[in-house]
């Protein structure tokens, strides 16, 4: 059981890395990677929610949205319910809402770590890897105890994916990038490459 | 804003102001989907439809929305029709679905959606806002379709599943680049797109935040010869 769940996060972290194999998050994932401190921010902060979000939506899903999930309201005909086509519509708002209780919890209770995270919380909404994780734990049909493992991992890849971009485009602000490519386009270059580099990760069997 | 002529609100997103390629908007499912011309074509018309929709829609009920909730409202209404699409996509193209998976649920996420419905839907009228959609979603779909025709093309030498270019293994000529049909390709794709792109559009090429001076040690050489 404790080898399945190993597995499971090392995939997530590096076969199945969110930026890099499936360019979930890549509008934040190319804006925020200027420089290595906010990057590091913006990776716990999504390493956070996505801790969060994906166990949460894995509940819903279970005892809300799933054909027959309702069955334990003991309401007569509760088993025949399937609501999973509101699925989407969920999911967005339990992560908003679960998003905006985090920055009310950490202004409130942890006011350094809001001081430090504050300005990416918001991002992290409309940021495609957390949404795109619980759409993950649903296709693949994870329990909770995987949903919380697969979140963990999936943030820490991702986190983990934009700080090496973060610390290559510091270094590589000083050379000398032809003009029409300056920017956006070295950028695409640079994270094809790291995304071919994580590709020699996927023989591995797990 | 009001007097932009239909034409220019339509046109101007897919080539001078394209929503991927210049405001970097909407990327994530850019690249995931790119591996074949059909599937490029679906989810072009796909974003196409849901950001014209949502934008039509706040921009009907604008100047109801109190701001505080703007967000929350607009992620509704673009998550239900990213439902409606998702549910059509399921009832009449299953196959297609199934090849797109998750990145028609990540429409939602989407930067562009979201992006116009508040710049542009929620300072100006109905019709005009459907067709900023229209255009918008039509910049998108044009990237996704060039992505596309170059990594089916080369990846596995056809277009739209027509062979083009007939392969080894059919007894052809072209020695499929398999690279291609592999998830990095699509960022080199778009990144040599953007330096085209650029290089046509000066303008929009973005400054560099460090000069390399000029080799400095040469200079004080040259001083002391003298």
């Amino acid at each position: 059981m404790f080898e399945h769940y190993v597995s499971l996060f090392v995939k997530a972290v590096f076969v199945e890395n969110m930026a890099l194999a499936f360019f979930l998050g890549m509008c934040t994932f190319l804006a925020v990677s200027k420089k290595i401190s906010s990057a590091i921010g913006l990776g716990i902060a999504v390493i956070v929610v996505l801790t969060i979000t994906v166990p949460v939506n894995n509940l819903i899903l279970n005892y809300l949205l799933k054909a027959g999930a309702l069955s334990w309201t003991g309401l007569e005909g509760a088993e025949n319910i399937d609501l999973s086509f509101l699925g989407l519509l969920s999911y967005i708002g339990v992560i908003a809402a679960i998003v905006q209780i985090l920055e009310m919890f950490l202004d409130k209770f942890v006011p350094a770590l809001y001081n430090a995270l504050g300005v990416f919380l918001p991002l992290i909404t409309v940021n495609c890897a957390i949404m795109g994780a619980s759409l993950f734990m649903v296709q693949r049909d994870y329990s909770f105890g995987e949903s919380v493992i697969y979140g963990a991992g999936a943030g820490f890849g991702w986190a983990l994916a934009i700080t090496a971009l973060a610390g290559i485009r510091e270094k590589l602000k000083y050379s000398d990038v032809p003009a029409s490519l300056q920017g956006l386009g070295i950028t695409f270059i640079t994270v094809g490459l790291m995304s071919l580099g994580f590709m020699s990760f996927s023989g591995i069997q797990l | 804003m009001a007097t932009d002529s239909v034409k220019d609100v339509v046109l101007s997103p897919v080539f001078k102001n394209n929503p991927i390629a210049l405001q970097v908007l909407g990327i994530c499912s850019a690249l995931a989907v790119t591996n074949q011309m059909s599937v490029s074509l679906v989810m072009g018309l796909a974003v196409i439809a849901v950001t014209a929709f949502s934008n039509l829609f706040v921009s009907l009920i604008r100047s109801h929305i109190p701001s505080s909730i703007r967000i929350i409202v607009q992620m509704t209404i673009i998550a239900s029709l990213v439902i409606v699409v998702d549910q059509v996509l399921r009832a009449f193209a299953y196959e297609m679905s199934k090849q797109l998976s998750v990145f028609v649920g990540l429409i939602i996420t989407n930067c562009i959606v979201m992006g116009r419905a508040e710049a542009y839907a929620m300072q100006n009228g109905p019709v005009m806002s459907f067709l900023d959609g229209v255009g918008n979603g039509l910049g998108y779909a044009v990237i996704l379709l060039v992505v596309g025709f170059v990594r089916e093309l080369f990846g596995s030498g056809s277009v739209f599943g027509l062979t083009v270019l007939p392969t080894v293994q059919n007894g052809g000529w072209y020695v499929p680049n398999g690279l291609m049909l592999l998830p990095p390709s699509a960022f080199f794709v778009i990144g040599l797109l953007i330096w085209v792109l650029r290089w046509f559009n000066p303008d929009q090429v973005e400054k560099t935040e460090y000069r390399i001076v000029a080799n400095s040690k040469a200079k004080i050489k040259e001083t002391a010869n003298v």
